[in-house]
Protein backbone atom coordinates (compact mmCIF):
# COMPACT_ATOMS: atom_id res chain seq x y z
CA UNK A 1 0.00 0.00 0.00
CA UNK A 2 1.76 3.44 -0.84
CA UNK A 3 -0.05 6.61 0.87
CA UNK A 4 1.02 9.92 -1.08
CA UNK A 5 0.59 12.74 1.77
CA UNK A 6 1.57 16.48 1.72
CA UNK A 7 0.55 16.11 5.82
CA UNK A 8 1.31 13.87 8.78
CA UNK A 9 0.96 10.07 8.48
CA UNK A 10 -2.45 8.43 8.49
CA UNK A 11 -2.65 5.58 11.38
CA UNK A 12 -2.09 2.41 9.47
CA UNK A 13 -4.99 -0.07 9.60
CA UNK A 14 -5.76 -2.22 12.58
CA UNK A 15 -4.72 -5.40 11.25
CA UNK A 16 -1.14 -4.28 10.96
CA UNK A 17 -0.77 -2.63 14.57
CA UNK A 18 -1.32 -5.56 16.04
CA UNK A 19 2.00 -7.51 16.99
CA UNK A 20 2.61 -10.52 15.17
CA UNK A 21 3.15 -13.76 17.05
CA UNK A 22 3.73 -16.05 14.34
CA UNK A 23 5.81 -16.42 10.83
CA UNK A 24 3.78 -18.39 8.29
CA UNK A 25 5.83 -21.39 6.79
CA UNK A 26 6.63 -19.00 4.06
CA UNK A 27 8.28 -16.54 6.19
CA UNK A 28 10.34 -19.40 8.06
CA UNK A 29 11.64 -20.00 4.21
CA UNK A 30 12.19 -16.83 3.28
CA UNK A 31 14.19 -15.91 6.45
CA UNK A 32 15.99 -19.28 7.13
CA UNK A 33 19.65 -17.61 7.05
CA UNK A 34 17.93 -15.63 9.74
CA UNK A 35 16.63 -18.41 11.79
CA UNK A 36 19.13 -20.92 11.93
CA UNK A 37 21.49 -18.46 13.57
CA UNK A 38 21.48 -18.23 17.51
CA UNK A 39 21.49 -14.61 17.26
CA UNK A 40 18.33 -14.28 15.56
CA UNK A 41 16.51 -17.21 16.16
CA UNK A 42 12.50 -17.57 15.73
CA UNK A 43 12.32 -14.57 18.24
CA UNK A 44 14.74 -12.32 16.52
CA UNK A 45 13.16 -12.31 12.81
CA UNK A 46 9.41 -11.77 14.82
CA UNK A 47 11.29 -8.30 16.28
CA UNK A 48 12.16 -7.68 12.48
CA UNK A 49 8.73 -8.57 11.44
CA UNK A 50 7.33 -6.14 14.21
CA UNK A 51 9.60 -3.36 13.99
CA UNK A 52 8.98 0.04 12.43
CA UNK A 53 11.35 1.69 10.82
CA UNK A 54 10.71 5.18 8.76
CA UNK A 55 13.94 6.07 6.35
CA UNK A 56 14.34 9.77 5.84
CA UNK A 57 15.44 9.89 2.38
CA UNK A 58 15.32 7.36 -0.25
CA UNK A 59 18.71 8.41 -2.10
CA UNK A 60 22.01 7.28 -2.30
CA UNK A 61 21.89 5.70 1.74
CA UNK A 62 18.19 5.03 1.28
CA UNK A 63 18.81 2.78 -1.53
CA UNK A 64 20.87 0.19 0.30
CA UNK A 65 18.78 1.27 3.61
CA UNK A 66 15.56 0.32 2.34
CA UNK A 67 16.80 -3.44 0.34
CA UNK A 68 18.57 -4.54 2.79
CA UNK A 69 15.93 -3.81 5.83
CA UNK A 70 12.99 -5.23 3.09
CA UNK A 71 14.93 -8.09 2.59
CA UNK A 72 15.67 -8.85 6.39
CA UNK A 73 11.45 -8.38 7.14
CA UNK A 74 11.37 -4.93 8.84
CA UNK A 75 7.82 -5.54 8.92
CA UNK A 76 6.93 -1.93 8.63
CA UNK A 77 9.10 0.70 6.79
CA UNK A 78 8.17 4.18 6.09
CA UNK A 79 9.88 6.23 2.86
CA UNK A 80 9.95 9.85 3.00
CA UNK A 81 11.09 11.91 0.17
CA UNK A 82 9.83 15.17 -1.73
CA UNK A 83 12.26 14.61 -4.75
CA UNK A 84 11.88 12.67 -8.16
CA UNK A 85 14.25 10.40 -9.68
CA UNK A 86 17.15 12.12 -11.80
CA UNK A 87 19.06 10.67 -14.34
CA UNK A 88 22.22 11.56 -12.30
CA UNK A 89 21.43 9.12 -9.12
CA UNK A 90 21.27 5.96 -11.37
CA UNK A 91 25.43 6.08 -10.44
CA UNK A 92 24.40 5.41 -7.09
CA UNK A 93 20.78 5.42 -6.20
CA UNK A 94 20.15 1.53 -6.56
CA UNK A 95 16.82 1.05 -6.23
CA UNK A 96 16.20 3.03 -9.14
CA UNK A 97 16.51 1.85 -12.74
CA UNK A 98 16.42 3.93 -16.21
CA UNK A 99 12.68 3.47 -16.56
CA UNK A 100 12.04 5.79 -13.28
CA UNK A 101 13.61 8.96 -14.19
CA UNK A 102 11.10 11.47 -13.51
CA UNK A 103 9.21 9.35 -11.11
CA UNK A 104 8.49 10.05 -7.72
CA UNK A 105 11.53 8.29 -5.77
CA UNK A 106 9.09 6.60 -2.78
CA UNK A 107 7.12 5.78 -5.60
CA UNK A 108 9.87 3.92 -7.37
CA UNK A 109 11.25 2.49 -3.55
CA UNK A 110 8.23 1.51 -2.82
CA UNK A 111 7.93 -0.72 -6.30
CA UNK A 112 11.42 -2.10 -6.08
CA UNK A 113 10.96 -3.07 -1.96
CA UNK A 114 7.66 -4.84 -2.91
CA UNK A 115 8.85 -6.99 -5.37
CA UNK A 116 11.81 -7.89 -3.25
CA UNK A 117 9.64 -8.79 -0.01
CA UNK A 118 5.50 -8.29 -0.98
CA UNK A 119 5.07 -9.45 2.97
CA UNK A 120 6.20 -6.34 4.68
CA UNK A 121 4.11 -3.15 4.92
CA UNK A 122 5.44 0.12 2.99
CA UNK A 123 4.70 3.51 3.45
CA UNK A 124 5.20 6.57 1.56
CA UNK A 125 5.73 10.12 2.68
CA UNK A 126 5.81 11.71 -0.48
CA UNK A 127 6.53 15.13 1.41
CA UNK A 128 9.34 17.36 3.14
CA UNK A 129 9.87 16.88 6.26
CA UNK A 130 9.34 20.22 8.00
CA UNK A 131 9.17 21.43 11.85
CA UNK A 132 5.22 21.14 11.15
CA UNK A 133 4.97 17.43 10.40
CA UNK A 134 8.06 15.80 11.73
CA UNK A 135 7.25 14.95 15.05
CA UNK A 136 3.63 13.60 13.95
CA UNK A 137 5.33 11.33 11.08
CA UNK A 138 7.66 9.73 13.40
CA UNK A 139 5.67 9.30 16.25
CA UNK A 140 4.39 5.66 14.92
CA UNK A 141 8.04 4.69 14.50
CA UNK A 142 10.54 2.36 16.40
CA UNK A 143 13.67 3.88 14.69
CA UNK A 144 14.26 6.81 12.71
CA UNK A 145 17.08 6.10 10.07
CA UNK A 146 18.81 9.56 8.49
CA UNK A 147 19.53 9.44 4.88
CA UNK A 148 19.03 12.95 4.38
CA UNK A 149 22.09 15.30 2.36
CA UNK A 150 21.47 18.61 3.82
CA UNK A 151 22.26 20.47 7.29
CA UNK A 152 18.55 21.91 8.45
CA UNK A 153 17.08 18.40 8.06
CA UNK A 154 19.62 16.32 10.15
CA UNK A 155 19.37 18.98 13.15
CA UNK A 156 15.77 18.98 12.42
CA UNK A 157 15.43 14.90 12.47
CA UNK A 158 18.07 14.96 15.59
CA UNK A 159 15.84 17.41 17.28
CA UNK A 160 12.43 15.48 16.64
CA UNK A 161 13.75 12.33 17.80
CA UNK A 162 14.98 13.34 21.02
CA UNK A 163 11.90 15.02 21.65
CA UNK A 164 10.00 11.91 21.24
CA UNK A 165 12.86 9.17 22.36
CA UNK A 166 13.64 7.14 19.16
CA UNK A 167 16.94 5.95 18.28
CA UNK A 168 18.31 8.35 15.16
CA UNK A 169 20.67 6.16 12.87
CA UNK A 170 22.98 8.44 11.43
CA UNK A 171 24.72 8.03 8.10
CA UNK A 172 26.88 10.65 6.48
CA UNK A 173 29.17 10.89 3.16
CA UNK A 174 31.30 13.32 1.27
CA UNK A 175 33.24 12.14 -2.01
CA UNK A 176 34.93 9.34 -0.50
CA UNK A 177 34.67 9.76 3.15
CA UNK A 178 31.58 9.00 5.35
CA UNK A 179 30.29 8.86 8.86
CA UNK A 180 28.26 6.42 10.76
CA UNK A 181 26.59 6.29 14.05
CA UNK A 182 23.69 5.85 16.16
CA UNK A 183 22.19 9.01 18.20
CA UNK A 184 19.51 9.56 20.21
CA UNK A 185 19.74 6.09 22.76
CA UNK A 186 18.82 7.20 26.34
CA UNK A 187 22.23 7.26 27.80
CA UNK A 188 23.94 8.62 24.25
CA UNK A 189 24.82 11.70 22.62
CA UNK A 190 23.00 13.46 19.89
CA UNK A 191 23.47 15.34 16.83
CA UNK A 192 23.80 18.56 18.59
CA UNK A 193 26.79 16.70 21.55
CA UNK A 194 28.56 16.28 18.04
CA UNK A 195 27.72 19.27 16.36
CA UNK A 196 26.26 21.74 18.49
CA UNK A 197 26.64 24.50 15.29
CA UNK A 198 26.08 24.03 11.25
CA UNK A 199 28.84 25.46 9.00
CA UNK A 200 27.57 28.51 7.35
CA UNK A 201 26.36 27.94 3.48
CA UNK A 202 29.13 28.03 1.21
CA UNK A 203 31.53 26.83 3.40
CA UNK A 204 31.27 22.29 2.83
CA UNK A 205 30.73 21.92 -0.51
CA UNK A 206 27.69 19.54 -1.71
CA UNK A 207 27.44 16.41 -3.37
CA UNK A 208 26.76 18.17 -6.31
CA UNK A 209 29.57 20.65 -6.62
CA UNK A 210 32.15 17.94 -4.56
CA UNK A 211 30.96 14.66 -6.21
CA UNK A 212 30.61 10.90 -4.83
CA UNK A 213 31.94 7.48 -5.50
CA UNK A 214 28.53 6.03 -6.34
CA UNK A 215 29.30 2.86 -4.18
CA UNK A 216 30.39 4.67 -0.52
CA UNK A 217 26.44 5.66 0.20
CA UNK A 218 25.94 1.68 -0.91
CA UNK A 219 28.78 1.32 2.21
CA UNK A 220 27.52 3.52 4.44
CA UNK A 221 24.06 3.04 3.84
CA UNK A 222 24.07 -0.79 4.27
CA UNK A 223 26.14 0.10 7.83
CA UNK A 224 23.26 2.04 8.91
CA UNK A 225 21.01 -1.24 7.54
CA UNK A 226 23.28 -3.68 10.24
CA UNK A 227 22.62 -1.03 12.58
CA UNK A 228 19.48 -0.66 12.98
CA UNK A 229 18.66 -4.37 12.42
CA UNK A 230 21.28 -4.96 15.64
CA UNK A 231 18.64 -2.50 17.20
CA UNK A 232 15.76 -4.37 16.55
CA UNK A 233 17.39 -7.30 17.43
CA UNK A 234 19.57 -6.20 20.30
CA UNK A 235 22.37 -7.44 19.30
CA UNK A 236 25.77 -7.13 19.00
CA UNK A 237 27.33 -3.11 20.25
CA UNK A 238 25.84 -0.35 18.71
CA UNK A 239 27.87 2.61 17.08
CA UNK A 240 25.86 4.32 19.93
CA UNK A 241 29.10 6.62 21.35
CA UNK A 242 30.91 5.88 18.54
CA UNK A 243 31.64 7.63 15.57
CA UNK A 244 32.49 5.41 12.44
CA UNK A 245 34.92 7.12 10.10
CA UNK A 246 35.25 5.64 6.51
CA UNK A 247 37.88 6.36 3.84
CA UNK A 248 37.46 4.50 0.79
CA UNK A 249 40.20 5.70 -0.99
CA UNK A 250 42.18 4.12 1.99
CA UNK A 251 39.78 1.47 2.75
CA UNK A 252 40.11 2.07 6.71
CA UNK A 253 37.98 2.60 9.22
CA UNK A 254 38.70 4.52 12.47
CA UNK A 255 36.80 5.15 15.35
CA UNK A 256 36.32 8.03 17.84
CA UNK A 257 34.52 8.34 21.15
CA UNK A 258 31.37 10.56 21.02
CA UNK A 259 29.73 11.67 24.13
CA UNK A 260 27.23 13.01 25.57
CA UNK A 261 27.45 16.64 26.08
CA UNK A 262 26.20 17.44 29.81
CA UNK A 263 25.47 21.25 28.54
CA UNK A 264 23.92 19.96 25.04
CA UNK A 265 21.08 22.21 24.58
CA UNK A 266 19.04 19.15 23.60
CA UNK A 267 19.92 15.75 25.13
CA UNK A 268 21.85 17.55 28.23
CA UNK A 269 21.18 17.71 31.59
CA UNK A 270 19.07 21.20 31.47
CA UNK A 271 17.36 21.49 27.91
CA UNK A 272 17.04 24.55 26.90
CA UNK A 273 15.04 23.68 23.10
CA UNK A 274 11.74 22.07 23.89
CA UNK A 275 10.52 22.25 20.31
CA UNK A 276 11.08 22.27 16.84
CA UNK A 277 13.14 25.23 15.20
CA UNK A 278 13.27 26.97 12.05
CA UNK A 279 15.97 24.75 11.09
CA UNK A 280 16.92 27.23 7.87
CA UNK A 281 17.38 30.24 9.99
CA UNK A 282 19.50 28.25 12.56
CA UNK A 283 21.87 27.22 9.52
CA UNK A 284 21.85 30.46 7.92
CA UNK A 285 19.99 29.46 4.64
CA UNK A 286 16.42 31.56 5.25
CA UNK A 287 13.89 30.73 3.01
CA UNK A 288 15.78 28.57 1.11
CA UNK A 289 15.63 24.30 0.45
CA UNK A 290 19.27 24.67 -0.76
CA UNK A 291 22.13 27.47 -0.27
CA UNK A 292 21.89 30.03 -3.13
CA UNK A 293 24.47 32.09 -4.80
CA UNK A 294 25.88 33.68 -1.58
CA UNK A 295 26.60 36.55 -3.05
CA UNK A 296 24.66 39.14 -5.03
CA UNK A 297 27.06 39.82 -7.83
CA UNK A 298 26.80 41.71 -10.97
CA UNK A 299 25.27 38.88 -13.93
CA UNK A 300 24.59 38.53 -17.99
CA UNK A 301 22.18 35.36 -19.54
CA UNK A 302 23.65 32.59 -21.60
CA UNK A 303 21.49 34.60 -24.26
CA UNK A 304 23.04 38.25 -23.44
CA UNK A 305 26.56 36.82 -24.08
CA UNK A 306 25.83 34.93 -27.39
CA UNK A 307 24.81 38.01 -28.75
CA UNK A 308 27.29 40.01 -26.93
CA UNK A 309 30.09 37.76 -28.30
CA UNK A 310 28.32 37.02 -31.91
CA UNK A 311 28.36 41.23 -32.19
CA UNK A 312 32.32 41.01 -31.49
CA UNK A 313 32.44 42.43 -28.26
CA UNK A 314 35.95 41.83 -26.63
CA UNK A 315 34.90 39.46 -23.90
CA UNK A 316 37.46 37.58 -21.68
CA UNK A 317 35.59 34.44 -20.69
CA UNK A 318 36.79 33.22 -17.54
CA UNK A 319 36.45 29.48 -16.50
CA UNK A 320 36.86 28.47 -12.77
CA UNK A 321 36.34 25.20 -12.68
CA UNK A 322 38.39 22.72 -11.99
CA UNK A 323 40.57 20.93 -15.09
CA UNK A 324 38.39 18.13 -15.02
CA UNK A 325 35.84 19.69 -15.17
CA UNK A 326 36.96 21.72 -18.19
CA UNK A 327 37.74 17.77 -20.12
CA UNK A 328 33.71 17.27 -19.53
CA UNK A 329 32.66 20.11 -21.51
CA UNK A 330 34.04 24.08 -22.06
CA UNK A 331 33.05 27.14 -23.56
CA UNK A 332 36.60 27.66 -24.96
CA UNK A 333 37.25 29.85 -21.41
CA UNK A 334 40.40 30.70 -19.50
CA UNK A 335 40.98 28.39 -17.13
CA UNK A 336 41.68 29.42 -13.55
CA UNK A 337 40.55 27.09 -10.97
CA UNK A 338 38.85 29.15 -7.92
CA UNK A 339 40.99 27.98 -5.36
CA UNK A 340 43.78 29.37 -7.64
CA UNK A 341 42.46 32.23 -8.59
CA UNK A 342 43.94 34.44 -5.64
CA UNK A 343 47.35 33.34 -6.51
CA UNK A 344 46.87 34.00 -10.45
CA UNK A 345 44.77 37.45 -10.24
CA UNK A 346 47.50 38.90 -12.16
CA UNK A 347 46.57 36.59 -15.13
CA UNK A 348 43.87 38.95 -15.56
CA UNK A 349 43.83 42.57 -17.29
CA UNK A 350 41.29 44.61 -15.30
CA UNK A 351 40.51 46.41 -18.79
CA UNK A 352 39.11 44.00 -20.07
CA UNK A 353 35.49 43.30 -19.31
CA UNK A 354 35.66 39.63 -18.38
CA UNK A 355 32.73 36.83 -17.67
CA UNK A 356 32.90 34.19 -15.21
CA UNK A 357 31.63 31.17 -15.31
CA UNK A 358 31.88 27.99 -14.07
CA UNK A 359 28.69 24.80 -13.79
CA UNK A 360 26.07 26.16 -12.28
CA UNK A 361 26.75 29.93 -11.75
CA UNK A 362 28.09 29.76 -7.47
CA UNK A 363 31.75 29.33 -7.91
CA UNK A 364 31.84 31.88 -10.54
CA UNK A 365 29.45 34.24 -8.42
CA UNK A 366 32.19 33.67 -5.61
CA UNK A 367 35.13 34.68 -8.08
CA UNK A 368 33.53 37.68 -9.24
CA UNK A 369 32.96 38.81 -5.94
CA UNK A 370 36.32 38.23 -5.25
CA UNK A 371 37.63 40.31 -8.04
CA UNK A 372 35.37 43.21 -7.44
CA UNK A 373 37.26 43.37 -4.03
CA UNK A 374 40.30 43.05 -5.47
CA UNK A 375 39.41 46.45 -7.87
CA UNK A 376 38.42 44.97 -10.83
CA UNK A 377 35.23 46.88 -12.23
CA UNK A 378 34.43 45.27 -15.54
CA UNK A 379 33.56 41.76 -14.06
CA UNK A 380 30.09 39.75 -14.77
CA UNK A 381 29.24 36.30 -13.81
CA UNK A 382 27.35 34.09 -16.23
CA UNK A 383 24.24 33.52 -14.49
CA UNK A 384 23.32 29.13 -14.14
CA UNK A 385 26.66 29.01 -15.59
CA UNK A 386 27.95 25.98 -18.32
CA UNK A 387 24.28 24.55 -17.87
CA UNK A 388 22.19 27.13 -18.50
CA UNK A 389 24.60 28.09 -21.41
CA UNK A 390 23.77 24.13 -22.82
CA UNK A 391 19.70 24.49 -22.06
CA UNK A 392 19.49 27.83 -23.67
CA UNK A 393 22.38 28.32 -26.08
CA UNK A 394 24.47 25.30 -27.36
CA UNK A 395 22.86 21.72 -26.64
CA UNK A 396 26.20 20.25 -27.76
CA UNK A 397 27.57 21.48 -24.70
CA UNK A 398 27.43 18.13 -22.24
CA UNK A 399 25.58 19.01 -19.19
CA UNK A 400 26.81 17.08 -15.92
CA UNK B 1 56.82 15.23 20.07
CA UNK B 2 56.07 13.98 16.09
CA UNK B 3 52.38 14.09 15.79
CA UNK B 4 50.19 13.19 12.68
CA UNK B 5 47.57 15.04 11.77
CA UNK B 6 44.78 13.88 9.29
CA UNK B 7 43.23 16.48 6.96
CA UNK B 8 38.90 15.55 6.24
CA UNK B 9 38.31 15.09 2.89
CA UNK B 10 36.50 18.33 2.33
CA UNK B 11 39.63 20.57 3.59
CA UNK B 12 42.16 18.47 1.47
CA UNK B 13 41.52 21.35 -1.30
CA UNK B 14 42.74 23.41 1.06
CA UNK B 15 46.23 21.73 1.86
CA UNK B 16 47.35 20.66 -1.68
CA UNK B 17 45.37 17.36 -1.80
CA UNK B 18 46.96 16.07 1.29
CA UNK B 19 45.64 13.61 3.61
CA UNK B 20 47.78 13.45 6.67
CA UNK B 21 51.05 15.78 7.56
CA UNK B 22 53.43 15.09 10.25
CA UNK B 23 54.17 18.30 12.80
CA UNK B 24 56.06 18.42 15.79
CA UNK B 25 54.17 19.58 18.53
CA UNK B 26 53.54 19.44 22.38
CA UNK B 27 50.26 20.46 22.41
CA UNK B 28 46.90 19.96 19.97
CA UNK B 29 47.02 23.61 19.55
CA UNK B 30 50.43 23.40 18.57
CA UNK B 31 50.05 20.83 16.05
CA UNK B 32 46.84 23.10 14.50
CA UNK B 33 48.89 26.09 14.22
CA UNK B 34 52.30 23.66 12.32
CA UNK B 35 48.96 22.80 10.35
CA UNK B 36 47.67 26.12 9.27
CA UNK B 37 51.30 27.69 8.62
CA UNK B 38 52.18 24.92 6.06
CA UNK B 39 48.79 25.39 4.70
CA UNK B 40 47.54 28.82 5.26
CA UNK B 41 44.07 28.41 3.23
CA UNK B 42 43.10 25.80 5.90
CA UNK B 43 43.17 28.93 8.84
CA UNK B 44 39.61 30.25 7.60
CA UNK B 45 38.23 26.90 7.84
CA UNK B 46 39.24 25.86 10.49
CA UNK B 47 39.56 29.34 12.71
CA UNK B 48 37.20 31.86 13.27
CA UNK B 49 38.52 35.41 12.37
CA UNK B 50 39.05 35.67 16.60
CA UNK B 51 41.42 32.44 16.65
CA UNK B 52 39.02 30.42 17.93
CA UNK B 53 38.14 26.74 16.58
CA UNK B 54 35.07 26.36 14.36
CA UNK B 55 32.01 25.01 16.44
CA UNK B 56 31.30 22.55 12.93
CA UNK B 57 34.92 21.07 12.93
CA UNK B 58 35.88 18.62 15.95
CA UNK B 59 39.09 17.79 16.73
CA UNK B 60 40.07 14.41 18.75
CA UNK B 61 43.56 12.94 19.97
CA UNK B 62 43.64 9.70 18.86
CA UNK B 63 39.88 8.52 19.36
CA UNK B 64 38.98 11.20 22.38
CA UNK B 65 37.57 14.76 21.59
CA UNK B 66 39.38 17.37 22.78
CA UNK B 67 36.74 19.00 24.42
CA UNK B 68 36.52 16.55 27.00
CA UNK B 69 40.32 16.77 27.35
CA UNK B 70 41.51 20.45 28.05
CA UNK B 71 40.88 21.70 24.69
CA UNK B 72 43.31 22.59 22.66
CA UNK B 73 45.82 22.80 25.94
CA UNK B 74 45.49 18.77 24.98
CA UNK B 75 49.34 17.39 25.05
CA UNK B 76 50.03 14.92 22.00
CA UNK B 77 52.98 12.78 22.50
CA UNK B 78 55.23 11.16 19.85
CA UNK B 79 52.95 8.94 17.34
CA UNK B 80 49.83 10.25 18.74
CA UNK B 81 47.09 11.10 15.84
CA UNK B 82 45.50 14.45 15.39
CA UNK B 83 41.98 14.10 13.34
CA UNK B 84 40.17 16.92 12.25
CA UNK B 85 36.09 16.17 11.76
CA UNK B 86 33.91 18.69 10.13
CA UNK B 87 30.47 18.11 10.07
CA UNK B 88 29.36 16.39 6.77
CA UNK B 89 25.41 16.40 5.28
CA UNK B 90 25.48 14.30 2.13
CA UNK B 91 23.16 11.21 1.94
CA UNK B 92 20.39 11.94 -0.76
CA UNK B 93 22.70 13.94 -2.79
Amino acid sequence: MSTKVQTPAPQPPAASQAKATSLSNEEILRYSRHLIMPEVGMDGQLKLKNAKVLLIGTGGLGAPLGLYLAAAGVGRLGLVDFDVVDFTNLQRQVTFGSGDVGKPKTAAAQARLSNLNPDIHIETFETKLTSDNALDLFKDFDIIVDGTDNFPTRYLVNDACILLGKPNVYGSIFRFEGQATVFGMPTGPCYRCLYPEPPPPGLVPSCAEGGVLGVLPGIVGSIQAMETIKLILGAGDSLAGRLLLFDALAMKFRELKLRKNPSCPMCGEHRTINKLIDYYEFCGVRGEEAPGPDVQVPEITPRELKTRLDRGDDLYILDVREPHEYQISNISGHLIPLGELPRRVHELDSSREIVAHCRSGKRSAEAVDFLRQAGFRKILNLKGGILAWSDEVDPTVAKY
Amino acid sequence: MSVKVIIPTPLRVFADKRESTEVAAKTVGEALGQLTNEFGDLRKHLFTEDGKLRSFVNVYVNDEDIRYLSKENTPTKDGDTVSIVPSIAGGIC
